[in-house]
């Protein structure tokens, strides 16, 4: 395979030496690429949970909404992060079954899943999941229902600012709205593979 | 006549596919429209940007290509090179032995259909799993996808449910919704089960070595939570220079490809997982594939390494939506694939090289191209490259040139075959002498035949200076 390499490499220089001159890397202003009419028109949250809704979201500012939303659709069992546990249970009360250990072997069980998001971009209404924030990727992606849990301070503006925020976690996985295809005859269909409802609940 | 292949494929193309193809394309062209330019003052001035960051990638690979393997190398990815598709179908191989793996789901590649990879791993006893819905159906019907983004554009809902029903996916059952759920259910227990992932990339950035993968579905992100491996067949054409590039790319991807203003999944992987996370890979390989690239990057058509694969001048194309995708006998179709299909054949170009000839050049395509590729120049360079060649596919319905030739280079034969053309106007359709005009002809209405009458004003000019023009019959003169 290093042979491959040498093979490549050599292929491409003698490709590119007929080239008198090469094209140059263009600098360009993000500024570009923002939606201007939407940014910054309101207060990250405020701006955010309008345009989670626009892809099929759904935005709760208290744990009690949670609670009251998740009783009313019948989503009894599911997973929580034990470290964000705590902050919630007095508001969960009788009925729920929730778990703070997931086990793979039962991902059917699981009809929502409560994690930290590590941001969010408000321009889009995208959820910023990523390795250390997220205690298990799957709790965030087999059940049905999916909760991300968003601290107001963590809302950048527009995506433009969270493409420059992107640290060193080895795997960021931004979730605009719930898992969706339109393969079959263009319908679309949400819950896919992934959660069919995607919720931002903001603590704090 | 003998028609170009692609209408002889389009000729037989079932009418409900025709109707689901033509649908399909032109819906998703609209709301690209309709997305960008609500979104943004000046698309165009974004589309022209990202063509720029591109070609500079391509123009010096030579030196990104030695760079992202050290970025990936120092972030823990085990890099691998392969020039050939067979090279890389082993190298996969190589990776599920050494695991002792006989499970691999797979999402999101266009490479590992371009190397044939399920077909070569299914005969070494590796199953294989198209994770993606349109890709998962195209599997079980042992079909190939059609489209870039929408793999079975051209299937309806009753194809796909007698597929599912054959395959032991539940009763005949049409709900778009149902048949959702049924996939759901039964690639989930998939996912779980395999050791190792494979995937494309969408971009590699050299800067951060970070590997990005959109999906709508999720199933990316499902094969890089379950599993322990993680294979990337990549192209080694996927490079951006800097995060920052990635601002401007993913917004014009989502918006390309499906209008939407950001695709649901980004993912941006840079290695194995955290030691912390008990989901996903602790172990990634990332296979830099050429694969014929070298080759187009060699020609006078290497801006077509700038795609994105987004498939939005499919959509926009006539030709493409009326033919359907398989029309194009490659993995890439539509306006793109008629470029770099038949570059990626190599010596056996000419075999493809009708491809370059499916095309009005109404130049729709670059119009819609979020890196703004020049496709109709690439289309004619590669028209004549294939006359050069001389492909028998290319010349393909157009008509003998050599009468022509013979009567360019003959002024008396020219000024009799002037004269003698005339009897074309008494002719009916059926008679005419040459098969493409009579095509023609059946569709459409010739005009009258005047052959010399400009000939004959011009003499009449030169004898008498000053004199206005004779007109004949009370028309205006025409060149003849």
């Amino acid at each position: 395979m290093s042979n491959d390499r040498e093979t490549i490499l050599t292929r491409v220089r003698d490709a590119l030496a007929p080239l008198k001159e090469r094209a140059p890397l263009p600098d360009w202003d993000t500024e570009l690429a923002i939606m201007r009419r939407l940014v910054p028109a309101h207060e990250p949250w405020v701006l955010f949970c309008e345009r989670l809704v626009a892809v099929n979201g759904l935005p709760l500012d208290s744990a009690a909404a949670l609670a009251a939303w998740l009783r009313e659709h019948q989503h009894l069992h599911g997973y929580c992060d034990p470290a964000l546990w705590p902050r919630l249970a007095a508001h969960f009360g009788e009925g729920f079954t929730v778990e703070t250990e997931y086990d793979r072997a039962r991902v059917d069980d699981y009809q929502f899943g409560i994690t930290a998001a590590a941001g969010a971009v408000a321009e889009t209404g995208t959820l910023i999941l990523d390795d250390r924030a997220t205690t298990r990727r799957l709790a965030a992606l087999t059940p049905w229902v999916h909760i991300a849990v968003l601290s107001r301070a963590a809302i950048f503006a527009d995506l433009q600012q969270a493409v420059a925020a992107m640290g060193d976690d080895p795997n960021i996985i931004w979730c605009t709205g719930p898992s969706k295809t339109a393969d079959v005859e263009g319908i679309l269909i949400e819950g896919v593979h992934g959660p069919g409802i995607q919720i931002a609940l903001l603590l704090g | 006549m003998k028609f170009q292949q692609i209408d002889q494929f389009a000729a037989h193309l079932r009418p409900s596919t025709r109707a689901a193809v033509y649908d399909g394309s032109k819906k998703g062209h609209e709301k690209r429209t309709q997305v960008l330019f609500d979104h943004y003052p000046d698309p165009d001035r974004l589309r022209q940007l990202a063509g720029e960051i591109k070609q500079h990638v391509i123009e010096n690979l030579d030196t990104y290509l030695p760079a992202i393997e050290a970025k990936l190398k120092a972030n823990g990815v085990i890099v691998h090179w392969a020039a050939t598709a067979e090279a890389a179908n082993e190298a996969v191989l190589a990776i599920m032995r050494a695991r002792n793996a006989t499970r691999m789901v797979k999402a999101k590649t266009m490479v590992s259909e371009e190397t044939e990879l399920a077909h070569f791993l299914e005969k070494n006893g590796v199953e294989c799993m198209e994770t993606d819905l349109g890709e998962f159906i195209v599997q079980i019907d042992h079909d190939h996808p059609s489209h870039i983004v929408k793999p079975i554009i051209h299937k309806n809902r009753r194809d796909i449910a007698t597929s599912f029903e054959k395959n032991g996916l539940g009763a005949y059952n049409d709900d778009p919704q149902t048949i959702t759920r049924r996939a759901r259910d039964f690639l989930r227990k998939k996912y779980l089960v395999a050791d190792v992932a494979l995937t494309g990339a969408n971009f590699l950035v050299a800067e951060s070595g970070r590997l990005v993968l959109v999906t709508n579905e999720g199933n990316s992100r499902f094969c890089l939570a379950a599993t322990r491996c993680h294979i990337a067949m990549v192209g080694i054409e996927k490079i951006l220079p800097r995060d920052r590039d990635l601002g401007l790319l993913l917004n014009l991807l989502g918006r390309s490809g499906t209008g939407q203003q950001l695709t649901v999944y980004t993912e941006f992987i840079t290695g194995p997982r955290a030691p912390a996370q008990p989901d996903g890979p602790d172990e990634m390989h990332v296979i830099l594939v050429d694969n014929g690239r070298t080759d187009v990057l060699a020609s006078d058509c290497r801006d077509i390494l700038r795609c994105i694969r987004c498939g939005a001048c499919l959509n926009v194309c006539p030709v493409y939506r009326q033919a359907s995708g398989h029309a194009y006998r490659s993995v890439y179709p539509g306006p793109v694939g008629a470029v770099l299909s038949p570059l990626l054949m190599g010596k056996d170009f000419p075999e493809k090289a009708d491809l370059p000839k499916a095309s009005s050049l109404c130049g729709a395509c670059n119009e819609v191209c979020p890196v703004d590729i020049p496709i109709p120049d690439l289309l004619l360079r590669l028209r004549e490259k294939g006359k050069r060649e001389h492909s028998a596919a290319a010349a393909a319905g157009t008509p003998p040139m050599g009468a022509w030739s013979l009567l360019a280079s003959q002024p008396t034969a020219w000024k009799a075959a002037l004269l003698g053309g005339r009897i074309i106007n008494y002719l009916p359709t059926k008679m005419l002498p040459i098969p493409a005009l009579r095509a023609w002809e059946g569709k459409r209405s010739l005009p009258a035949w005047r052959g010399g009458e400009f000939r004959h004003w011009l003499k009449g000019r030169a004898r008498s200076p000053g004199a206005p023009p004779p007109t004949s019959g009370g028309q205006s003169p025409r060149p003849s």
